[in-house]
Formats: structure tokens, C-alpha cells, sequence
């Protein structure tokens, strides 16, 4: 009953994936003026550039060059870079891995230490450990990822030498990169764990455990966080988009050598291919992510599984039907 | 046996509040005799609910005992330490609150929330407590009790999380069980059931403090009432009697409003006025303000609770006249 | 969190004594409500008043011109004649954070207008109407949401190409699908209410219902929608402006000033750090301010 829940999500997302890839493919194409011209600048001559136009496909109709790129695609040929020369996929794989760490080294930082200072918060209510990180988590939603990244840049990187200004050579490069990253999120994090704790606090089943004679840590760890965790969880799955979103600017400001960087790069040398493909694996992440969210939420919350197992209109599970008592 | 199973000696909760202290507790006494069921009446906001979790320890801040003692079985707890006072809630003195529907923690399943009462107070293993879990279902008539502890509070309903939650409140086989409205939650033929099985738990020797708002069910299994009013006791006595011939004019009142409904006389009646502001509550008898009978010293002085009759004491200088209704 | 406090004192106050709420509370009241409860939104409001005032009597403000260059004294640190420095062509930091001011706030608020009515409409129509226009316009919302905010604006702007009024168009796609999924939940609720269904039963028409019946009851989400969107636009163009994606030069904002001020971080860093300081100034009062409307309109909102 949740695989079939699970088809139907994943059918929703292979839609939007379609949506994505039709509208990336429309939205680089409408470009006025002919890409090789840009591509060849002052060298263009009307005959180079309607041989090299013909030689890339780029004067067949839309649809026939949108079958051609799905078709190469899922082979895994996506094409030459226009601005550096090489095929794309192969600039892809190296930039992705960087990217990938960065990312998880950012969530980690984002949701350990978020977690950890909203659960601190909620506990100490109104006290100073609570003002104080609560002081830190709107600092962190309020600076943006630029100005982060270069505040960390110049004060440790730059000022006391303790990091790496740039580049990725040894782990410790990503380290700064993570944090101004991650920085947004954990903001974000804390303070939702923090709200979720309060008010799972004043509900009633938190009276029944005290009434059992649980003590406030066993009532915080083994009823509390149970509960309000969950809403916690989703809202780190949509904070993945957000991450990736501040990867570009953070590879930028470091010189790392990810997906986002790849990106600007593509843009500024009007680069298709290689926009096309990021943009591509960028989304397809982003989906793959909330459609793993949701599963997790489903799999942890039982009320939610229940729930989308009856509107999936499986067949009524006995737990489903209500029993007298 | 004429010990007492509880035994509450001028209790008094304060709460601060921006406009000034408010006493929803007010020096009340009262006492629970071994092997009976006792009952607290009185209106929303009278105070009953926040005696009972005076009494387990449950206040929640800014509501704080600052006066009064309570014994259990003559052993004083609200001198104790916290953590002495958590070994004895669950264990010696338990309570099931009003709402089963969010009581019960909503993603554990029912039979490891009774198990954990058990491991709480009992040294034992898994299986033990797994086997005392279904025990316990059994003896409050839970059907199918093996595969019922396997259940999610939403999967039951609210006649059975009831029993859940006194299977779980009985497990430990304490000597009081506070009940806070039992059954306003449920419908009126589980509500017979429920009642039933308090009054079977009273004779396998567990003492029962009910709180109601519902004079039939009070009428139905306590032994002794305690009427309550803006915080203090106003009368109490034997059910019987009471409810032959109630003193206090709020009692009065009470009564007269149910049996209008019953017996259909085409005016409902009702008891003038509102709740009391707790902040603005007269120097004298709380109740002048909407009574009928009102005299000239009500308003300035406050009674104390006489003893019309054994048994029987109320907290009205015009108690025992036949007044004007 | 004093406030928390408070809050809770007033909470249990409540639910002893016998409570007023149930009156419909007006606008006005509930401004004024949290004038008095939350003083951060109240600075943020008056902190946002004076940097709008402050942007447009700019050159009252200030006695350099925008592009007045110095040559003689470029990169000068801050002090009493520049008191946020000079810049690599010698112009006054201040003046240029001034007029900056303008165009950022500009890109703040109108392109999360613009989305507000878009995703305003979008949003009742699927709600309402439900079926293929629910389908699709959902679909096409769950598109524009499958996109991280940065990427989608860049690869929009590089659709569109530079300028100021396509990085408008740009935030404005980027930002509707949000307003258009929340108005869609509210209209969903609303649609069941009974006061549509009297309309309904009535005989007033469909356009007519959403026009007037649902839409006005959406407002108060609506404001903090916008309320909220404003930071996030301002935000996303700082960042396409500090990749050289978004405004052009001779055009200033702030985003672009941080960008240019990117290569003298080390030796001139107020270049960077004036305008990112003013930036986070302003996303955190219409954040505060955000905020504080949805605290005081929000159990309206639940009422509904």
C-alpha cells in the first residue's frame, strides 16, 4: 500500500522532471541571435557560421533538436562545452563530486548545530543560552550567503590565516565554504526546532508522561523530539534547493571548482550545453530530494503513512477501519 | 481500615499574572478515605483540575503550590524532593486527563506507552512487561488486547484510549487514581462502561479521585463530593445527601439546572451571572455576586465552612434556612 | 522573549478567566495590537520608512553627486568627509549606498507585487476551480518550485538578457509559485466555508464569488506573503548582481557595488561590507516586520 503511494509520487516527479528539462531547453533556445555568432565573435563570417550552425543542429526545428538532446542524454552524451571545448559530461563528474561535498558538509553543520541550539533554546526558554542563540540563528537567516561567505573569507582565511582562502586541494578547504553555506540554514533550523519543541511541549501527552513519573530528560528525548522532529525534517528536505542555491555563490566567492560555479561560468560564455546540464542535474537533485523527504516523513510519522494509504484508495487496511470500544 | 488515602491540608496555587496574583487554588482541604471514590463538581475555571495536578506535581509555570500539604496514605509528598516525588507518580499515585484523543503520544504505539510505565517503576524485561501490557488491557475489557498493543492511538477509539490510558495509570497498581474528567470526552453509553470500570478498580483497593463538571456522573459513583467554587470548597458531603438536600446556593443552583432539562419544566434554568474574574473577586463569599439570597455580610466577609449536619459542611452563612426558592 | 513570556502569563490568564475573543477584531486594532506587543516589528516598520525616505532625498543627503569621481582619492578608508570611504574610481560610499538604495528597493518591492497578483490570481483560480486548471496550473508551480531560486533566476536571465526591467520579469517567475500554492490552500478552505456556500446557494457566480468573497479574505495573507517576499527579491537580485548577472553598470544596487568591491576585499574591505551591511539591515526589518503581521493576523487567519 505505500509502493503504490510511492509509484504515484514518483510518476509526479518523473512529470515535473519532464516539465524542467522541456523548460530549460525552451528557455535557452529563445535566445535572440545565434549562438555561434557569440561563440565566434569578431571571427564569424556568414559562411563558417552557417557551415558550424548546420554541422551542431542547430538550425532544425525545436522539437527535432529537443528529441536529439533527450536521446543523447540518456545515453549520457550531453554535449561539447561551447566556451571550454570539452564534452560536457566528463567537466560534470568532477565538478559534481565537489559540489556534493560542499553541500553535505554544509547540512551537517546546518542541522547539527541548528538542532543542537534549538533544542538548547526551547529547554532554556527566555534565559540567556536562549536569547543568545536565537540571536545567532537571525543573524544567520538575515546575512546572505555572499556576505557570509565573505565575512568567513576575510576574517579567518585572510586576517588570521587559519584556512584556506580558496581552492580545495585538502578538506579543510571546504570548511569555510561549508559553514557561510550552511550558515542560512541552521539559522532556519534552529528556530523551527526550537518552535516545534515549545509547542510539542504544551500538549497533552507530555503531561501523561510526566504523570508516569518520567523525568524532564526522558520526556524531552522519548516524547518530545519523537514529535517535533518531523516537521524539522521536511523542512530541511526543502532546504536542500536552497543549498544548492547558495553552492553557486560559494563556489564563486572560493573558487571551487562545483556545479555552481560551472553555471556561472556557462552563462557568462553563453555556453548551452553546459548550462543545460547543470541546470538539468541542479533540478533533478532538487526533486530526487523532496520525493527521499517525503518517503522519510511517511516512514517516520504513522498517522501520515495511514493517511496517504487510504487516499491512495488501497485496499482498507483493518488498522484503517475504526474499532468500538 | 480507616486510613486516608489522601489527605490535602490548606492548598493554595498562585499564578503572577501582569494584573496581579490569582488564586485558582485556595485553601482546600480535602480527603480521599481508603477504598472510595470521591468527587470534585464545579464549573470550568473552578479550580478542580489544577488541585488534581497540584497534587501529582504537574503544575505547569508560572502556577506554583505556595501554601497547604498533601499526604499520601499519611506520608507527606509535597515536602519531597523532586525526584522522590517522580518515583511516586506512575507508581503510587496516578492520573488519566480529559482528552484520550491527544493524551496518548501519537507515534508510539499504546502497548510500548504502558510498557514504559511498567519499566519505570518495576525492574523487569521486555517480555515481562510486553506480558503485564496485555494483562492489563485484559482487565480493563480491552478486546484483543495482544493485538491491540501493537496499535497507534489514532487507530483506536476514543472509548478504547480511555482504557489505554487507565491500563496505563493502573498498571503499577497505585493506591489513588485522579480521574479529570473521564468521560466529558466520550459518548454517553462508553461513558457507562468507563464508570463501571472505575468502580471496579475502587474494590481491587485503588482509591479514585474524580473531577467532573457533570453531575450525573458524579450522582452515579462517588461516594463523596466536594463542590468547588472560584477556588475554594463550598460544600461538601455524601452524595446522598447532597444531592437530597444541597445547602450552598451554587450547589443549589447546579442542581436545579439539570433537573430543569430532565424534567422538561420549559424554562431552562440557570444560574445568573458569569464565571468570576478571578482578579476581581469580592472581599467577602465569591458567589454574592450572582446569588439570590444574598445577605448583608456576604458581600464583606468570607465564610468559613461550617458543619451543618456530620458529614456535611458548607461555606454560606445562610446554610441550612429554608431560603426564598 | 520577553514577549514568550508574557504571551504565556496572558495564556493561562486566559484560560481562567472568562475571555473576550470572539469579536472580530479590525485592522486597525491589530496593527495597533502589535505596536504595542512586538517592538521589533514596530522599529523595523519605522527603520523601513527611513531607509525609503532616505532613498529618495538622496542628494538632499549627501553633497557628492552619485558619479562624481576622485581619482585622487580612491580606495580612501572611512572618516569624516567619507564616512563609509571611497570607492575604486574615487566616488563617495555613502552616496552611492544612497542612490543604491532606489534601485534595491525598487527590486524589492515591485517584482514582489508583481507575484503577489500572479500568484494571487493563479492560486484562487486552481483552488477554485479545481480540475484541469487546478492540474495545471499546480504542475506548472511544481516546475517552477523544482528549481533552486538562484538557478532558475539565472538561467530566466539569461533567457531574457541583462537589464533592469527583466530582472523585474525574472523575480517576479521566480517568486509567484510560492503565493500561488499558499492562496490555493487558503482558497481550498474557504471554498467549504458557509458563507461561500450561502453565496453559492444564492446564485452568485463563480468569478464573482472569487472576486469578492475569497480574495478579500485572503488579504491578510496576502500582506505577509508580500511582507516576506520583498527580503527574498532584494536577496536574489544581490546575488545575480554579485555574480555580474544582474544589474549592468553604469546602473548601481547594492549587489553590483559588492560585486565590484569583490576584488579590493583585502585592502579595501568597506566596499563590500557597507552595502552587505545594508542589505542584511533591510532583509531583517522586513523580515521582523514580516513576522510580526503574521503573529497579529495569524489567529485571524485560523478563525477562518
Amino acid at each position: 500500500m505505500m509502493k503504490r503511494n510511492l509509484a504515484r509520487r514518483l510518476v509526479q516527479a518523473l512529470i515535473v522532471l519532464a516539465g524542467v528539462t522541456l523548460l530549460i531547453f525552451v528557455m535557452l533556445r529563445i535566445v535572440p541571435g545565434n549562438p555561434v555568432e557569440t561563440m565566434m565573435g569578431e571571427h564569424a563570417n556568414a559562411e563558417t557560421v552557417a557551415r558550424m550552425t548546420a554541422e551542431m543542429g542547430l538550425d532544425q526545428p525545436l522539437h527535432v533538436q529537443f528529441f536529439r538532446y533527450i536521446s543523447s542524454a540518456v545515453r549520457g552524451d550531453f554535449g561539447t562545452s561551447y566556451s571550454l571545448g570539452k564534452p560536457v559530461s566528463g567537466l560534470i563528474g568532477g565538478a559534481f563530486i565537489n559540489t556534493l561535498i560542499l553541500a553535505l558538509f554544509a547540512a551537517a553543520f546546518a542541522w547539527i548545530v541548528g538542532i543542537g541550539c534549538g533544542i538548547f533554546s526551547a529547554v532554556k526558554k527566555n534565559r540567556l543560552p536562549d536569547r543568545l542563540f536565537m540571536g545567532f540563528s537571525l543573524l544567520g537567516i538575515s546575512l546572505p550567503v555572499f556576505m557570509a561567505a565573505m565575512l568567513l573569507q576575510y576574517v579567518f582565511a585572510f586576517k588570521l590565516k587559519w584556512l584556506p582562502i580558496s581552492g580545495t586541494e585538502s578538506w579543510t578547504g571546504f570548511i569555510l565554504p561549508a559553514i557561510a553555506l550552511g550558515w542560512n540554514s541552521a539559522g532556519q533550523v534552529a528556530q523551527m526546532t526550537r518552535s516545534t519543541l515549545l509547542e510539542t511541549l504544551q500538549e497533552d501527552y507530555i503531561d501523561t508522561a510526566r504523570a508516569k513519573g518520567r523525568g524532564p530528560f526522558g520526556v524531552l528525548v522519548r516524547h518530545a523530539l519523537r514529535n517535533a522532529m518531523l516537521p524539522v525534517l521536511t523542512m530541511m528536505a526543502i532546504q536542500f534547493s536552497g543549498l544548492l542555491s547558495g553552492a553557486v555563490i560559494t563556489e564563486t566567492v572560493f573558487s571551487i571548482n562545483g556545479v555552481g560555479r560551472l553555471m556561472v561560468q556557462a552563462i557568462s560564455g553563453r555556453d548551452i550545453p553546459l548550462l543545460q546540464a547543470t541546470s538539468l542535474l541542479a533540478t533533478t537533485v532538487v526533486i530526487l530530494g523532496s520525493l527521499l523527504a517525503d518517503c522519510l516523513y511517511s516512514v517516520l510519522d504513522p498517522r501520515i503513512r495511514q493517511e496517504r494509504a487510504r487516499t491512495a484508495g488501497a485496499s482498507a487496511s483493518r488498522t484503517a477501519h475504526e474499532m468500538e470500544g | 481500615m480507616n486510613e486516608k488515602t489522601l489527605e490535602i491540608r490548606g492548598l493554595t496555587v498562585c499564578i503572577p499574572t501582569e494584573k496581579g496574583v490569582i488564586r485558582p487554588v485556595n485553601d482546600v482541604s480535602l480527603e480521599v478515605p481508603a477504598g472510595s471514590i470521591v468527587g470534585i463538581v464545579g464549573e470550568s475555571g473552578c479550580g478542580k483540575s489544577m488541585t488534581a495536578r497540584a497534587v501529582m506535581g504537574l503544575l505547569r509555570y508560572p502556577a506554583k503550590a505556595t501554601a497547604g500539604s498533601v499526604s499520601l496514605c499519611g506520608r507527606a509528598i509535597t515536602s519531597l524532593p523532586e525526584k522522590e516525588r517522580r518515583k511516586l507518580r506512575g507508581a503510587e499515585i496516578s492520573m488519566i486527563f480529559q482528552e484520550p484523543m491527544t493524551s496518548l503520544n501519537p507515534v508510539v504505539k499504546v502497548g510500548r506507552q504502558v510498557e514504559e510505565a511498567i519499566r519505570l517503576h518495576m525492574s523487569c524485561s521486555r517480555e515481562e512487561a510486553k506480558a503485564r501490557t496485555v494483562e492489563i488491557f485484559r482487565e480493563v475489557e480491552i478486546p484483543e488486547p495482544e493485538n491491540r498493543c501493537g496499535c497507534y492511538p489514532h487507530q483506536l477509539s476514543g472509548g478504547l484510549r480511555q482504557r489505554v490510558m487507565i491500563a496505563m495509570a493502573m498498571v503499577c497498581k497505585p493506591k489513588l487514581l485522579i480521574a479529570d474528567e473521564p468521560t466529558t470526552a466520550l459518548d454517553v453509553t462508553v461513558e457507562a462502561q468507563i464508570l463501571k470500570l472505575l468502580e471496579r478498580l475502587r474494590d481491587t483497593g485503588t482509591s479514585v479521585l474524580i473531577i467532573s463538571h457533570n453531575l450525573g456522573v458524579i450522582a452515579k459513583v462517588c461516594d463523596y463530593v466536594y463542590v468547588m467554587y472560584a477556588g475554594r470548597i463550598v460544600e461538601q458531603a455524601e452524595t446522598n445527601r447532597i444531592f437530597d438536600r444541597p445547602a450552598h446556593p451554587y450547589t443549589r443552583g447546579l442542581f436545579r439546572s439539570v433537573a430543569s432539562l430532565r424534567e422538561g419544566s420549559g424554562t431552562l434554568e440557570t444560574i445568573p451571572g458569569v464565571v468570576p474574574n478571578l482578579l476581581r473577586l469580592p472581599a467577602g463569599c465569591s458567589f454574592s455576586l450572582r446569588c439570590r439570597q444574598c445577605g448583608e455580610n456576604c458581600r464583606r466577609i468570607m465564610p468559613d465552612l461550617a458543619e451543618t449536619e456530620p458529614g456535611h459542611k458548607v461555606r454560606c452563612f445562610l446554610a441550612g434556612k429554608e431560603g426564598t426558592e | 522573549m520577553l514577549r514568550t513570556k508574557k504571551k504565556q502569563t496572558k495564556q493561562v490568564t486566559d484560560l481562567l478567566l472568562q475571555s473576550q475573543i470572539g469579536e472580530e477584531e479590525s485592522f486597525r486594532v491589530l496593527m495597533r495590537r502589535m505596536a504595542r506587543e512586538n517592538k521589533t516589528a514596530v522599529v523595523s516598520f519605522v527603520l523601513i520608512v527611513v531607509m525609503i525616505l532616505a532613498a529618495v532625498l538622496a542628494p538632499l543627503l549627501t553633497p557628492y553627486g552619485e558619479k562624481d569621481m576622485d581619482l585622487l582619492h580612491r580606495l580612501a578608508a572611512p572618516s569624516a568627509e567619507h564616512p563609509l570611504g571611497t570607492d575604486e574610481g574615487g566616488r563617495d560610499v555613502l552616496t552611492r549606498l544612497l542612490y543604491g538604495a532606489r534601485v534595491s528597493l525598487l527590486i524589492g518591492v515591485a517584482p514582489a507585487l508583481l507575484s503577489l497578483i500572479l500568484g494571487a490570481v493563479l492560486g484562487v483560480a486552481a483552488g477554485y476551480k479545481g480540475g484541469l486548471t487546478d492540474a495545471v496550473i499546480m504542475r506548472v508551480a511544481d516546475v517552477t518550485l523544482a528549481f533552486p531560486s538562484m538557478l532558475l533566476a539565472m538561467v530566466i536571465m539569461y533567457a531574457l538578457g541583462g537589464g533592469i526591467l527583466n530582472v523585474f520579469l525574472t523575480l517576479t517567475l521566480v517568486n509567484w509559485a510560492n503565493v500561488a500554492r499558499v492562496v490555493r490552500a487558503q482558497t481550498l478552505k474557504l471554498k467549504n466555508s458557509e458563507f461561500v456556500e450561502a453565496a453559492r446557494i444564492i446564485g452568485v457566480s463563480r468569478d464573482r464569488i472569487m472576486r469578492r468573497h475569497i480574495l478579500p479574505n485572503c488579504l491578510p495573507t496576502l500582506l505577509v506573503l508580500f511582507t516576506l517576499n520583498i527580503p527574498a527579491s532584494i536577496l536574489t537580485e544581490s546575488s545575480l548582481s554579485f555574480l555580474g548577472l544582474g544589474i549592468q553598470p553604469p546602473n548601481a544596487s547594492w549587489g553590483l557595488m559588492i560585486n565590484t568591491g569583490r576584488q579590493y576585499l583585502y585592502n579595501a574591505p568597506w566596499l563590500c561590507f557597507a552595502p552587505g551591511a545594508a542589505i542584511m539591515l533591510i532583509v531583517l526589518a522586513f523580515n521582523f516586520l514580516g513576522n510580526g503581521l503574521l503573529d497579529v493576523l495569524d489567529p485571524r487567519m485560523k478563525k477562518q
